[in-house]
Protein backbone atom coordinates (compact mmCIF):
# COMPACT_ATOMS: atom_id res chain seq x y z
CA UNK A 1 0.00 0.00 0.00
CA UNK A 2 2.74 2.39 0.83
CA UNK A 3 4.74 1.54 -2.28
CA UNK A 4 1.89 2.49 -4.05
CA UNK A 5 0.92 5.63 -2.76
CA UNK A 6 4.75 6.45 -3.12
CA UNK A 7 4.43 5.37 -6.92
CA UNK A 8 1.55 8.12 -7.31
CA UNK A 9 3.31 10.78 -5.45
CA UNK A 10 6.10 10.52 -7.34
CA UNK A 11 4.06 10.23 -10.64
CA UNK A 12 2.37 13.58 -9.59
CA UNK A 13 5.81 15.24 -8.65
CA UNK A 14 6.84 14.19 -12.56
CA UNK A 15 3.74 15.11 -13.83
CA UNK A 16 4.71 18.63 -12.49
CA UNK A 17 8.23 19.15 -13.15
CA UNK A 18 6.52 18.52 -16.68
CA UNK A 19 3.99 21.32 -16.37
CA UNK A 20 6.61 23.64 -15.45
CA UNK A 21 9.43 23.03 -17.48
CA UNK A 22 6.69 22.71 -20.78
CA UNK A 23 5.39 25.83 -19.83
CA UNK A 24 8.79 27.44 -19.21
CA UNK A 25 10.14 25.99 -22.73
CA UNK A 26 6.92 27.07 -24.67
CA UNK A 27 6.73 31.21 -22.77
CA UNK A 28 10.40 31.47 -23.53
CA UNK A 29 9.64 30.07 -27.42
CA UNK A 30 7.40 33.10 -27.39
CA UNK A 31 10.31 35.22 -25.82
CA UNK A 32 12.51 34.27 -28.49
CA UNK A 33 10.09 35.05 -31.29
CA UNK A 34 8.60 38.46 -30.21
CA UNK A 35 11.59 40.21 -28.51
CA UNK A 36 12.67 43.31 -30.74
CA UNK A 37 16.00 43.03 -29.49
CA UNK A 38 17.77 39.67 -31.18
CA UNK A 39 20.04 40.34 -27.65
CA UNK A 40 17.12 39.48 -25.66
CA UNK A 41 15.64 36.64 -27.73
CA UNK A 42 19.28 35.12 -27.52
CA UNK A 43 19.01 35.41 -23.71
CA UNK A 44 15.61 33.88 -24.04
CA UNK A 45 16.63 30.87 -26.10
CA UNK A 46 19.11 30.24 -23.06
CA UNK A 47 15.70 29.39 -20.75
CA UNK A 48 14.20 26.99 -23.14
CA UNK A 49 17.44 25.05 -23.91
CA UNK A 50 17.27 24.65 -19.95
CA UNK A 51 13.76 23.85 -20.14
CA UNK A 52 14.29 21.49 -22.74
CA UNK A 53 17.25 20.02 -20.74
CA UNK A 54 14.62 19.11 -17.77
CA UNK A 55 12.59 17.31 -20.28
CA UNK A 56 15.20 15.35 -21.68
CA UNK A 57 16.40 14.13 -17.89
CA UNK A 58 12.40 13.52 -17.49
CA UNK A 59 12.92 11.28 -20.49
CA UNK A 60 16.09 9.40 -19.31
CA UNK A 61 18.16 10.97 -22.14
CA UNK A 62 21.26 12.08 -19.41
CA UNK A 63 23.69 12.36 -21.74
CA UNK A 64 21.85 14.25 -24.02
CA UNK A 65 20.86 16.60 -21.47
CA UNK A 66 24.19 17.11 -20.94
CA UNK A 67 25.11 17.44 -24.28
CA UNK A 68 22.64 20.04 -24.57
CA UNK A 69 23.60 22.49 -22.27
CA UNK A 70 27.24 22.47 -22.89
CA UNK A 71 26.75 22.37 -26.75
CA UNK A 72 23.94 24.85 -27.30
CA UNK A 73 24.13 27.33 -24.17
CA UNK A 74 27.54 26.76 -23.63
CA UNK A 75 28.70 27.17 -27.42
CA UNK A 76 25.75 27.74 -29.86
CA UNK A 77 24.31 30.88 -27.66
CA UNK A 78 27.53 32.33 -26.94
CA UNK A 79 28.50 32.54 -30.52
CA UNK A 80 25.39 34.21 -31.27
CA UNK A 81 25.94 37.02 -28.13
CA UNK A 82 29.40 37.43 -29.60
CA UNK A 83 27.94 38.30 -33.20
CA UNK A 84 25.16 40.15 -31.56
CA UNK A 85 27.41 42.22 -29.91
CA UNK A 86 30.10 42.67 -32.67
CA UNK A 87 27.27 44.09 -35.20
CA UNK A 88 25.77 46.18 -32.84
CA UNK A 89 22.29 46.09 -31.20
CA UNK A 90 19.55 46.43 -34.41
CA UNK A 91 16.25 46.22 -32.42
CA UNK A 92 13.55 46.48 -35.49
CA UNK A 93 10.12 47.49 -34.67
CA UNK A 94 8.75 43.38 -35.54
CA UNK A 95 4.97 44.15 -34.52
CA UNK A 96 4.84 48.02 -35.99
CA UNK A 97 1.73 48.58 -38.01
CA UNK A 98 -1.29 46.61 -38.75
CA UNK A 99 -0.74 42.40 -40.02
CA UNK A 100 -0.17 41.94 -43.50
CA UNK A 101 -2.09 39.68 -45.99
CA UNK A 102 1.48 37.71 -45.45
CA UNK A 103 1.31 37.82 -41.40
CA UNK A 104 -2.35 35.84 -41.42
CA UNK A 105 -0.78 33.24 -44.21
CA UNK A 106 1.72 32.77 -41.96
CA UNK A 107 -0.25 32.13 -39.25
CA UNK A 108 -2.81 30.33 -40.70
CA UNK A 109 0.13 28.35 -42.06
CA UNK A 110 1.84 27.28 -38.66
CA UNK A 111 -1.73 26.90 -37.48
CA UNK A 112 -2.10 24.49 -39.95
CA UNK A 113 1.06 22.51 -39.00
CA UNK A 114 0.02 22.84 -35.52
CA UNK A 115 -3.46 21.15 -35.99
CA UNK A 116 -2.30 18.66 -38.32
CA UNK A 117 0.36 17.18 -35.52
CA UNK A 118 -2.03 17.26 -32.98
CA UNK A 119 -4.24 15.02 -34.65
CA UNK A 120 -2.36 12.51 -35.53
CA UNK A 121 -0.52 12.61 -31.97
CA UNK A 122 -4.57 12.32 -31.12
CA UNK A 123 -5.44 9.20 -32.87
CA UNK A 124 -2.29 7.65 -31.92
CA UNK A 125 -2.65 8.39 -28.37
CA UNK A 126 -6.48 7.35 -28.84
CA UNK A 127 -5.41 3.80 -30.45
CA UNK A 128 -3.05 3.48 -27.67
CA UNK A 129 -0.10 3.33 -29.73
CA UNK A 130 1.99 6.65 -27.28
CA UNK A 131 1.18 5.18 -23.84
CA UNK A 132 3.03 2.46 -23.39
CA UNK A 133 6.62 2.78 -22.93
CA UNK A 134 9.32 0.30 -23.31
CA UNK A 135 10.86 -0.71 -19.83
CA UNK A 136 14.14 0.22 -19.69
CA UNK A 137 17.55 -0.11 -17.43
CA UNK A 138 19.00 2.21 -15.17
CA UNK A 139 21.89 3.26 -17.61
CA UNK A 140 19.61 3.77 -20.65
CA UNK A 141 20.36 7.00 -21.88
CA UNK A 142 24.01 7.53 -20.44
CA UNK A 143 27.08 7.84 -21.98
CA UNK A 144 28.71 4.43 -21.90
CA UNK A 145 25.38 3.26 -24.06
CA UNK A 146 25.66 6.06 -26.27
CA UNK A 147 29.40 5.89 -26.71
CA UNK A 148 29.06 2.29 -27.59
CA UNK A 149 26.36 2.98 -30.34
CA UNK A 150 27.98 5.74 -31.84
CA UNK A 151 31.51 3.54 -32.26
CA UNK A 152 30.00 0.56 -33.60
CA UNK A 153 26.52 0.86 -35.25
CA UNK A 154 26.74 4.97 -36.24
CA UNK A 155 30.39 5.13 -37.05
CA UNK A 156 29.87 6.17 -40.33
CA UNK A 157 27.44 9.21 -39.11
CA UNK A 158 30.01 10.00 -36.52
CA UNK A 159 32.55 10.41 -39.06
CA UNK A 160 30.53 12.45 -41.46
CA UNK A 161 29.65 14.57 -38.20
CA UNK A 162 33.40 15.40 -37.94
CA UNK A 163 33.31 16.53 -41.72
CA UNK A 164 30.19 18.63 -41.56
CA UNK A 165 31.77 20.67 -38.90
CA UNK A 166 35.35 20.89 -40.35
CA UNK A 167 33.38 22.05 -43.39
CA UNK A 168 31.40 24.30 -41.20
CA UNK A 169 34.44 25.92 -39.51
CA UNK A 170 36.14 26.15 -42.77
CA UNK A 171 32.88 27.98 -44.58
CA UNK A 172 32.64 30.65 -41.67
CA UNK A 173 36.33 31.48 -41.73
CA UNK A 174 35.82 32.11 -45.15
CA UNK A 175 32.70 34.06 -45.07
CA UNK A 176 34.33 36.15 -42.55
CA UNK A 177 38.19 36.80 -44.53
CA UNK A 178 35.96 37.56 -47.48
CA UNK A 179 34.11 40.48 -45.93
CA UNK A 180 37.43 42.43 -45.14
CA UNK A 181 39.11 42.16 -48.17
CA UNK A 182 35.97 43.61 -49.37
CA UNK A 183 35.93 46.42 -47.12
CA UNK A 184 40.33 47.18 -48.25
CA UNK A 185 38.86 47.49 -51.94
CA UNK A 186 36.45 49.84 -50.93
CA UNK A 187 38.55 52.19 -49.16
CA UNK A 188 40.87 52.52 -51.95
CA UNK B 1 6.92 5.84 -17.05
CA UNK B 2 6.52 8.33 -14.24
CA UNK B 3 4.32 11.56 -15.24
CA UNK B 4 2.92 12.50 -18.40
CA UNK B 5 2.47 9.47 -21.30
CA UNK B 6 4.77 10.40 -24.90
CA UNK B 7 2.04 11.55 -26.31
CA UNK B 8 2.60 14.92 -24.32
CA UNK B 9 6.01 15.14 -25.18
CA UNK B 10 5.29 14.74 -28.64
CA UNK B 11 2.61 17.86 -28.09
CA UNK B 12 4.36 19.85 -26.23
CA UNK B 13 7.27 19.81 -29.31
CA UNK B 14 4.20 19.89 -31.48
CA UNK B 15 3.84 23.94 -29.74
CA UNK B 16 7.57 24.49 -29.70
CA UNK B 17 7.62 23.81 -33.65
CA UNK B 18 4.84 26.19 -34.71
CA UNK B 19 6.45 29.01 -32.62
CA UNK B 20 9.55 28.58 -34.45
CA UNK B 21 7.63 28.48 -37.17
CA UNK B 22 5.76 31.75 -36.42
CA UNK B 23 9.38 33.30 -36.26
CA UNK B 24 11.00 31.56 -39.01
CA UNK B 25 7.69 33.08 -41.17
CA UNK B 26 7.17 36.47 -39.29
CA UNK B 27 10.28 38.47 -38.18
CA UNK B 28 12.61 39.45 -40.64
CA UNK B 29 16.03 40.01 -38.66
CA UNK B 30 18.14 37.45 -39.90
CA UNK B 31 19.40 36.60 -36.41
CA UNK B 32 15.97 36.29 -34.87
CA UNK B 33 15.25 33.68 -37.97
CA UNK B 34 18.50 31.43 -36.86
CA UNK B 35 17.28 31.63 -33.24
CA UNK B 36 13.73 30.59 -34.23
CA UNK B 37 15.36 27.93 -36.47
CA UNK B 38 16.95 26.98 -33.21
CA UNK B 39 13.47 26.21 -31.81
CA UNK B 40 12.33 23.91 -34.60
CA UNK B 41 15.54 21.62 -34.24
CA UNK B 42 14.91 21.49 -30.94
CA UNK B 43 11.48 20.43 -30.87
CA UNK B 44 12.19 17.73 -33.12
CA UNK B 45 15.18 16.62 -30.84
CA UNK B 46 12.18 16.36 -28.35
CA UNK B 47 10.71 13.94 -30.51
CA UNK B 48 13.64 12.27 -30.84
CA UNK B 49 14.20 11.71 -27.53
CA UNK B 50 10.45 11.15 -26.55
CA UNK B 51 10.40 8.00 -29.20
CA UNK B 52 13.66 6.84 -28.37
CA UNK B 53 12.06 6.74 -24.55
CA UNK B 54 8.85 5.01 -26.11
CA UNK B 55 10.89 1.95 -28.19
CA UNK B 56 13.67 1.97 -25.47
CA UNK B 57 15.75 1.99 -28.09
CA UNK B 58 19.25 4.74 -28.45
CA UNK B 59 19.12 5.41 -31.88
CA UNK B 60 17.01 8.52 -31.21
CA UNK B 61 19.55 9.98 -29.01
CA UNK B 62 22.11 9.51 -31.51
CA UNK B 63 20.41 10.84 -33.91
CA UNK B 64 19.67 13.61 -31.48
CA UNK B 65 23.19 14.46 -30.90
CA UNK B 66 24.15 14.53 -34.82
CA UNK B 67 21.10 16.84 -35.17
CA UNK B 68 22.80 19.19 -32.60
CA UNK B 69 25.51 18.94 -34.51
CA UNK B 70 24.35 19.75 -37.58
CA UNK B 71 22.76 22.53 -36.02
CA UNK B 72 25.91 23.89 -34.54
CA UNK B 73 27.25 23.53 -38.30
CA UNK B 74 24.02 25.65 -39.75
CA UNK B 75 24.68 28.42 -36.76
CA UNK B 76 28.43 28.76 -37.62
CA UNK B 77 27.71 29.27 -41.65
CA UNK B 78 24.28 31.71 -40.32
CA UNK B 79 25.85 34.12 -38.37
CA UNK B 80 29.08 34.58 -40.85
CA UNK B 81 26.60 35.30 -43.53
CA UNK B 82 25.12 37.80 -40.54
CA UNK B 83 28.53 39.11 -40.10
CA UNK B 84 29.62 39.61 -43.97
CA UNK B 85 26.30 41.53 -44.32
CA UNK B 86 26.71 43.44 -41.28
CA UNK B 87 30.57 44.46 -42.32
CA UNK B 88 29.06 45.47 -45.97
CA UNK B 89 26.55 47.76 -43.90
CA UNK B 90 23.60 45.92 -45.90
CA UNK B 91 20.54 46.04 -43.87
CA UNK B 92 19.63 43.10 -41.66
CA UNK B 93 15.99 42.64 -43.05
CA UNK B 94 15.48 39.77 -45.43
CA UNK B 95 12.68 41.40 -47.24
CA UNK B 96 15.66 43.90 -48.66
CA UNK B 97 17.93 41.22 -49.25
CA UNK B 98 16.66 41.28 -52.59
CA UNK B 99 19.88 41.51 -54.77
CA UNK B 100 20.46 37.94 -55.91
CA UNK B 101 16.38 37.95 -57.14
CA UNK B 102 15.73 36.49 -60.02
Amino acid sequence: MTLVIAASASDVLVWIVWAVAGAACLLSAVAVVSFADPFYSALALIGNLASLAVLYLLLSAEFVAAAQVLIYAGAIVVMFLFVIAYIGGRADAPWAGTPSVQTWAAIAAAAAILVEVLVVIGIQAGGGELTTEADISGAFGGPAGIGELFLTDHLLAFEITSIVLLVAAVGGVILGSHARRFDEERER
Amino acid sequence: MLGPSVAWYLALAAFLFTVGALGVLLRRNPLIILLSLELMLNAANLTLIAFARQHGSLDGQIFALAVMAVAASEVVVGLGLVVAMARRNVALDTDRLTTLRG
